[in-house]
This record gives C-alpha cells, structure tokens and sequence, in this order.
C-alpha cells in the first residue's frame, strides 16, 4: 500500500476503531481538519489512553493540597496564603530526535504551565537518563540535552537547581528528559485555565504560527521510535528570549488582574488550548484562523490549529480590558492577537476565510477519547543474588576508589555546572546534594526540591520500586531538613501494549500510591510518556518523583558535607545492605528489600524535627554506592576525612556497596549525641565514626578500606568529563 | 539614587535590587526605550541577563538602545557605572570600556564560586579592600573571556587560582581609565547574603549604594 492509499485517520494516528468512533460522536462524518484535531487530542500523549485508568490509584488530596491533578499544574499552600505550583513533564521522544532543540522545548513548555497557573517560575529541575558513556551516541546526547536544557533555563532566569542522570544500556536508543518547573504565587490570585464568561475575548499572546511541531504529540511521543531522520520536522524550535518576555508580561498582565483564564499552546497547540478551556469553562469557543499572526503563508487551517510553535499563550479577556491587555503586550515586545470569543453552547467552532473549518464539542476532544484497558502480565520474580557470584574485591581502598570514577556514581559537577542556579539569589543548597533549598519570596521559609527514579529497583520488583522512588525523594527532601508534602511525577515506560510493561506499571503506580499515603505526600500533577522502547531494548520502568518539601525558616537547612573534624557520625535508619539491584554491580540483579513505609515516615520525621532543633551538622542519603560513596560524598564535599566501622553485614563489599532504603549518614557535634537519641525514638541511630583526617578509612567484616581524601575527590570529579572525552 | 536599567530580557535586576537595598541604597528603574534617567540617579547599575536574547552579539543591541545615550552622559559626567556580566558585555560594546567579551575557553556555560583578587585599589570601587585581597563571588555565563589591552583601563579584579573562561591575564572585572566606570564577569548582586554563602559582594555593590 502507498503512502496515498493509506486512510488518513491511520497515518494521523488513529486506530480504525477509534476512526469508526468519531462519526457517532459527532453525528457525521468529520472532515479533514477535524480529523486532524481528534487525531492530535486523542493520541496517547494527549489523552493518557492506556494509563488513564491506573492513574486513578494516586492520592490526590490532603490538608496543603490547593490543586491536585488536572490543571496546567497542581498546588500546594506552604502557608500565610502563600502557594507553590509545580509539575514534571517529559520531553523524551523530541530529545532522542534532536537533543538540544528537544531539551530546551521541555523546559519552556514547562515553564508555560507554570505560568499558566499565574505563578511565578523559580526553580526548574532535569531528571535525564541515557545509555552508557562508551557509547559516541550516549555522549552527543548527553552533551546536547545539557546545552539544550543550560540554554533555555539560563537564558530565562530560572535557576536550574537540581535533578538527576543516570546510565544504563537500555536508556541507549530511548534517552529520558523530564523537566520540572516550581512557581509561587499568592494563592487567591492562582489562574486556571477554564474559560469563564461568554462574549470575552480571546487573546493569542507570544510567538507566530508556524509548521514547527506539527504532529508532534501523536506522530513523536505516542509511538515507538523507528527511523529518526523521518521524525525531525516534528520537533519545536525553542525562543528563550520571548519566552522571557512572555513570562515578565503574563506575570504583568495576572498581577493587575487583567485575565479571567490563562492556557498555555504545547502538545497540540491551539486546538489543545482551546479545548481544555472550553472543556473545563463548560463554555464554547469561536476562533478566526485568518487573525492567528502566521511565520508563513499558505497554511492550512489544519496546520494552524494544531501547530506546536513554541512560546504562545491564549489568555481569556474581558472585554473591557482588552485595550489594557494588548497595551501591556506591547511594553513587553510582544504581539498580543483577539483570534476569538468565548460562547455559549460548548462548541469548539473555527472559521478561516469566511468558511467554518471545524465545529466539535470541545468534551469530546477532552473527555471521550478512548481508554485501554493494558494486559497484565506478571514477569516472573528475579532469583535472589547469591553472593558468590559476586567477587569479592581484594582492595577495598582501590575498590572505593574504581566506584568513584563510574559515571553512574562520579560527580554531576559537568552538568550543574552548565545551568544558571543561582539566578534570582535564592537558591540556599546548591545542585550536588541530596535536595535543592529555594527560598521562597518571604524571606523566611524555603522549599527543598528534589527529584528521584529508582529504575533498578523497579524493573526487578515493580512495587517494591515504585515505592522506593517516593520514599528516596523524601529522604532526600528530609535530608536538607525539610517535610515533604506533596509529588508530582513522570512515568516513563516502554509500550504498555507488549509484554509485562502494562503490569509493571499498574504495580509501580501501586507502590508510589502506597508510599505517598503512608508519608503524607500526595500526587498534585504528572505526566505519562510511553513507549520508550526501540527493535531490542526495553526501558526500565522509571517513575520520576519530583517532592517538594518545606522548610519553614529557611536558615535551618542542612548541607550534606561534613563539617569539622570530630564530629561524630552516625546512620540512621535500618535496612539491611544488600547487593541485590545495587548500582555496585553492573546489571540490576536479585530482589531488592522493599521500603518499610512506616520507617520511612518516621526516619523523615526524625530528620526534620533534628534540623528544626538545629543538631545536625550534615545529612546524606544512602542510595546509590551504598555507605561507602555516600561517606565519601559527604567528605569530599567537606574536605575533611572519616573513619567508620560499618554496620555488620555478610561480606566487607555488602557493608560498603550494599543498598536499601531508610538509611541516612547523619553527622553532629559530639555533644549532640544524646539529644539526637532523645529524638530517633524507635529510629535505629547507631554511631558508626569520626570526622576528621585526611583519609577515607570504613572497616567492614575484619576488613580495612582506606583511601586518600584527595584522590576520592579526583577520581570522582574527574570521571563524567573523562568519559565525554573518550 | 541607583539607577537600574532594565532591558527585554534582563534577568538579574530584581536580585541586583534587593542588594542596593540592603547596602542602603534607593533604587530607582530605568526602561531600555527611556531616553533619560530617572531624577535623582547617582549611580547606574546594568544587571546580568541576555538582553534581547543575546542576539547578533551579546550587549550589541543594548548598548544601541535610546537608554544608554544617557547612560553614556552620566559615566562622561564622571558618575558612577556598574556593568554585571551581560551589563560588562554592553558597557564594551557601547565602547565605555576597553575590550570585548568572547566565549569561555570551554565553549560552555559555567556557573561557580570563584575567588577574585583586587588588583587595583584605587578605583572607587573596592573601597577599604587592599590589592591582593581576595572575594568569593559567583560566576556564570557562556561569553565572559574579557580580551584587550588592559592598558586601555584599570584592571581592577582578577580571578585568583584557575581563570574559568580563559579571559586575557585573568582579568575578572576592568574599569575605564577614570576608574569611574566598572564592569565584571562575576555576580556581586548574588554574594550579599550569608545564607547564600557569601557576603563579599557586598563590598562592590556598597559604592553604587552610597554614592550621592
């Protein structure tokens, strides 16, 4: 069959059955252009067909929650009327394409539902996954995404604060790009997107029209990738200076109240704005196609209607503000357009040339799109590591060292370094701890931020790992001091149509639901990106969680790196090390030890009332590298040196490389030491050395690892721009 | 008075605000379009950002816009003018001071604490610092490697330990001849606050702030 005998629904996207659904929805056939349309809000991206169903397990609500779920971004009160927006989104399939443009259109895309929600963007966190560094096609995009992401964030002054990377073979064809953005806004001026009064006008605000991005929802980001050089044409290009502008006016314009709704142009553009507006206003739309300011001629209704260009905004405006709107606008250089009215009736009616283009019920592009149900098919259980598998190392000051210079565990020191994250002065903790620290607006309270995967975990024991990533995310939040109170997240997956993907996600989504209810962190927003899979390599299922938790005096955070010689060192918390899925080994093997939840919620607790109390001197995560890379963290990061006896354990490598969740190095002043147990109650709080020295010593088992302080620290930052160089 | 000019795409203004505040400053704001400064200025501040998106050449199209005529008559007059960063790369370019801003050795952005040593303590600008003292202040940019004839100027800061971006005999920040106006790579406006690590930048943002 040739491309022309193709029906066009199936090269739009869209299943025969789904094509044979429309017309009994609408009553008649749809013509072409609103074919397209159904195509672009009905693709997977859009329209969350095969997780919709799952993601009804979360819990979405709670004492701080402002908005959950829904709008551009959920909400949180973080006190004195005063709230924090955030979300995570992916922006994986454009990255793979064309990695720098790809990142950098993640990151304004997320910026804009963030300022759709009136909010004030402060902080942006990346969350990358990619395959091994030997890989020349690992490397370039590495190198790219972090251009693409430094490029966009620096160039709109927002600090890029945190985040992750992370190496595996199986991220090699399907590179990970989550981007998350926090905003702050007075909660009684929180915009949302739902058009409210028929007769006000709508107003086009930013960026031209053009063909960029045209299908990129339904043709890139809801199919497998196969031949990259077709999908290009697909992918946005990225203007961070009208971004900037359009964030200083839509700031502008909500401050003085001159907006009754705000909605940002992404994944389908203005056919997607205007249907979540009409949808969520329980109004209708009307839109003249032939006033949409154009970067080209010749377009086809068709193309404006669904165009991603990037930078564009659709405001909904009384109409005796119109002149104040499009007067402001123009202070800020940027075209501000009526393309339309807001009616009565529900109907989402465009016209070009005179000629109605498209006249559909804007529900049954947001609302009725239809939902699959996955196949859930249970992989089989790992087998458990046996250990003598494992060789056991020789030297373990030179095994220490050899865990230092993996990318998967070196210094991200060459990617922070490339982002802007001091930009607007309020950034307390800066990227390479276990959480950023923002100061919010006040002057007196903060918010720690930090985001968190936990693929291994997750693709041996799917439950088990889904509920390691919220509970790593707290820790980390805790860590710097601060209670976490709410999540948003980002489920990567490969095809949930093929094998045991459907099941993996069902049960990661029931271990993150799990762990939310038992920390008290809800899910306020989130994002789905599937089938992250190509010919032969499969995707560990990564949910990335972004916390965010609040410190409410933003001088009692706590860094990660250890203060003074003498200071005692202790670990608290009590999971039992283990070299099942542990990054010590090269593959995730064996069954990694689920979280305890309820020792979780109490060891971040614990962490939190120390640091409000001001007894703890640093506070570090133990997570990937086990105790050993988390000591040696803490002490390069200090300069100052340690020496510990480890925890029994089987072996002297499973005492230092072994993971598990609920595990924190915590450091005090010697003094401090009694007040610290008063605290850890029923926490298991277990001294286990002394700052100070030079070196690195951690005896394990009737075994020695030493290390020079100065060579851990070469070898771990030298390693990410070592291995870019090969 | 502090005269902060704002350009399309200025980024640090706010931060550079609160800074001039906390010296005792007033702060008073200038518009890219204004052809005048506001009454009253003593001092004019030109924050970091990407002024019109950096593009063209970084600070070309600023240091053209109808604002800096008059920022030209008050440096001229002998009034005080601090350049941060793309505020640096607009004083070269509008030709207030020597040299130009090329991309890092690296060709990469790179945000980081560094240390600064005074090289010039005459200048107004570094008032109760002698020369060799040192400041730790943040960097970030992608286009800060100052080149030049220093003898065009007075060399008033140098990055100390390893020059981050290559410029020519690790100049960190340059003054005209009259010492009176002054433009750096390094952010003081970010190193004025002990929870942010750093208070030094408080010595470079306290002569803006007292000047009469």
């Amino acid at each position: 069959m040739t491309t022309a005998q193709v029906p066009l629904h199936r090269r739009l996207g869209l299943t025969d059955d789904e094509a044979a659904l429309i017309p009994r929805l609408l009553g008649r056939e749809p013509n072409d252009t609103e074919l397209v349309m159904f195509s672009l809000m009905w693709s997977e991206h859009c329209a969350y067909k095969h997780s919709r169903p799952l993601l009804g397990r979360f819990p979405t609500d709670g004492p701080r929650i402002l908005q959950g779920p829904g709008e551009n971004a959920g909400a949180i009160d973080v006190g004195d009327g005063v709230a924090v927006v955030f979300k995570i989104e992916s922006h994986n399939h454009p990255s793979a394409v064309e990695p720098f443009e790809g990142a950098a259109t993640g990151v304004g895309g997320i910026v804009r539902d963030i300022l759709a929600m009136g909010a004030r963007p402060i902080a942006l966190l990346d969350s990358l996954r990619f395959g091994r560094l030997e890989s020349a096609r690992s490397r370039f995009l590495l190198r790219r995404v972090v251009a693409g992401i430094g490029h966009y964030g620096n160039c709109i002054g927002v600090p890029t604060v945190g985040g992750e990377v992370g190496f595996e073979d199986c991220y090699e064809d399907s590179c990970l790009v989550n981007a998350m953005c926090v905003g702050v806004v007075p909660a009684g001026r929180m915009l949302r997107a739902a058009a409210q009064g028929p007769g006000n006008h709508l107003v086009l605000i930013g960026n031209r029209t053009g063909r960029d991005g045209i299908g990129g929802a339904s043709v890139l980001a809801s199919t497998e990738l196969s031949d990259d050089e077709d999908r290009r044409p697909s992918v946005q290009v990225s203007d961070p200076f009208t971004e900037r502008k359009l964030m200083d006016c839509c700031l502008d314009l909500a401050e003085r109240g001159l907006l009754t709704a705000l909605q940002d142009l992404g994944a389908a553009g203005l056919t997607s704005a205007a249907s979540e507006m009409a949808g969520k206003g329980g109004v209708g739309l009307e839109i003249d196609l032939d006033l949409v300011p154009l970067r080209e001629t010749g377009m086809a209704p068709a193309e404006i209607l669904v165009s991603e260009s990037q930078e564009r905004m659709l405001a909904e405006v009384e109409p005796e503000r119109l002149g104040e709107v499009v007067a402001r606008c123009a202070h800020w250089d940027l075209d501000a357009t009526p393309v339309g009215r807001v009616t009565e009736g529900g109907r989402l009616v465009a016209r070009a040339g005179g000629e109605v283009v498209a006249d559909i019920p804007a529900a049954l592009l947001t609302d009725e799109a239809p939902v699959y149900a996955v196949p859930m098919l249970p992989a089989e259980p790992p087998a458990p590591l046996d250990l003598a598998e494992v060789a056991e190392p020789a030297d373990l000051g030179a095994a220490l060292r050899e865990a230092l210079t993996r990318p998967a565990l070196a210094s991200r020191r060459w990617v922070y370094e490339q982002y802007d994250h001091l930009v607007g002065a309020e950034t307390i903790r800066r990227p390479g701890g276990d959480a950023a620290v923002v100061r919010l607006p006040d002057g007196v309270r903060a918010i720690a931020l930090g985001t968190d995967g936990a693929e291994r975990h997750c693709q041996l024991d799917p439950r088990g790992g889904g509920r390691a990533a919220v509970c790593e995310a707290a820790r980390n939040v805790a860590c710097v001091g601060a209670r976490p109170v709410a999540i948003t997240n980002c489920l990567n997956f490969a095809n949930p149509e093929k094998g045991s993907t459907g099941w993996r996600l069902a049960e990661v989504i029931a271990g993150m639901a799990e762990a939310c209810e038992a920390l008290g962190t809800p899910v306020v927003s989130g994002n789905v990106s599937l089938y992250n899979e190509s010919a032969g390599r499969i995707i560990f299922p990564t949910p990335v969680v972004g916390m965010v938790g609040v410190l409410e005096d933003a001088s009692m955070s706590v860094g990660h790196a250890l203060r003074a010689a003498g200071d005692a060192i202790f670990l608290a918390g009590g999971g039992e090390p283990r070299l099942d899925g542990a990054a010590w080994l090269d593959e995730p093997r064996g069954r990694p030890e689920p979280p305890d939840l309820a020792a979780e919620a109490a060891l971040c607790e614990f962490l939190a009332r120390s640091a409000d109390a001001g007894l703890l001197q640093a506070a570090h995560d133990v997570a990937a590298g086990g105790l050993a890379v988390a000591l040696a963290e803490s002490a390069i990061a200090g300069g100052v040196g340690a020496e510990v006896d480890l925890p029994p354990a089987p072996r002297a490598d499973v005492a230092m490389f072994g993971e598990s969740a609920g595990r924190v190095l915590v450091s005090a002043r010697d003094e401090d030491e009694a007040a610290l147990r008063a605290l850890a109650g029923d926490v298991p709080f277990r001294r286990i050395g002394t700052a100070g020295g030079e070196r690195l010593v951690l005896r394990a088992c009737g075994r020695t690892a030493e290390l020079a302080l100065d060579e851990a620290s070469e070898a771990w930052e030298r390693a990410i721009p070592e291995a870019l160089a090969a | 008075m502090v005269a902060i000019v704002r350009f399309p795409g200025s980024l640090d203004h706010a931060s550079a605000a609160r800074a001039v505040a906390e010296a005792g400053g007033t702060v008073a704001w200038a518009w890219h379009r204004d052809r005048e400064l506001p009454a009253g200025t003593a001092s004019v501040l030109l924050p970091g950002g990407f002024s019109y998106g950096d593009h063209l050449r970084c600070g070309a199209i600023a240091s053209r816009a109808p604002v800096m005529d008059a920022v030209r008559a008050h440096a001229e007059a002998g009034g005080l003018v601090l350049g941060v960063c793309n505020g640096f790369q607009i004083l070269c370019e509008a030709g207030l001071l020597p040299g130009v801003l090329r991309a890092n050795r690296t060709l990469s952005f790179v945000c980081r604490q560094v240390e600064l040593e005074v090289e010039d303590a005459a200048t107004p600008w570094t008032a109760g610092r002698p020369a060799g003292a040192r400041l730790s202040v943040p960097i970030k940019h992608h286009d800060g490697a100052w080149f030049g004839d220093p003898a065009e100027g007075r060399v008033v800061l140098r990055y100390a330990g390893d020059n981050p971006n290559g410029s020519q005999e690790a100049v960190a920040g340059i003054a005209n001849r009259a010492g009176n106006v002054l433009g750096l790579m390094p952010h003081p406006e970010e190193a004025c606050d002990p929870l942010l690590g750093s208070v030094d930048g408080r010595v470079l943002i306290a002569p803006l702030a007292g000047a009469a």
